[in-house]
């Protein structure tokens, strides 16, 4: 049984007309698979099916502990959002209910490489003289 | 979790985690989390609620010593 309802695929098929370029997830999971990392495995496969600009990688969180080193994920389920390069963009934990949005709305904006901010913001990030890990903590409802 | 991902895009320098606090609770311990959204950044500046896009850069300028 498939997780998106026929609705959902084809608002996010629709929302993904407008990709731009090839977008990569890769989603961190663990062998001895709680809930969460299938389904979590499951949904991002079924998001990835939306579009032929999309690829998925799944790799495990403890055998591919070099690669989750380097994306900096230290536990799973993660999902990994990349464009023509790494954002920096994380997902931890299940992407459900309005963290669904934003999954699709990161793959866009990864897609174009073009954020929606204004050019103050813009400007002002491209100056920052150190790194800013932000960190934003949701529920899944 | 938009803005910040879109800042991710936008600068090198900017990482973005969405965190779900349900699943990990020794983060939400860690850090605090009452009420979402909560957004902590640099272990320094946090927040709870969503900001305009002016007063989340302002934050993200304070944690990193004003850009």
């Amino acid at each position: 049984m498939s997780i998106l309802s026929d609705q959902d695929r084809q608002a996010v098929q629709k929302e993904f007309e407008a990709l731009a370029g090839p977008v990569k997830l890769t989603v961190f999971s663990q062998s001895l698979g709680s809930e969460s990392c299938l389904e979590t495995e499951r949904l991002i496969k079924e998001v990835v099916e939306c579009s032929d600009k999309l690829s998925v990688e799944i790799l495990n969180l403890v055998l591919d502990r070099e690669k989750a080193e380097a994306y900096g994920v230290d536990r799973a389920p993660a999902i990994v959002v990349e464009g023509a390069e790494d954002y920096g963009i994380r997902f931890f934990g299940l992407p459900g209910g309005y963290e669904f949005s934003n999954l699709i709305d990161s793959i866009i904006v990864a897609s174009s490489g073009q954020p929606g901010l204004s050019l103050e913001t813009r400007e002002a990030l491209t100056n920052l003289k150190e790194p800013a890990h932000i960190r934003v903590f949701t529920t899944p409802t | 979790m938009r803005l910040a991902q879109h800042m991710a895009v936008a600068s090198p320098q900017v990482r973005a985690d969405c965190i779900d606090a349900t699943e990990f609770s020794d983060l939400a311990q860690k850090y605090r989390v009452m009420a979402v959204p909560k957004v902590v950044i640099n272990d320094r500046v946090e927040f709870a609620g969503a900001l305009p896009e002016p007063e989340f850069l302002a934050q993200v300028l304070k944690a990193t010593n004003g850009g």
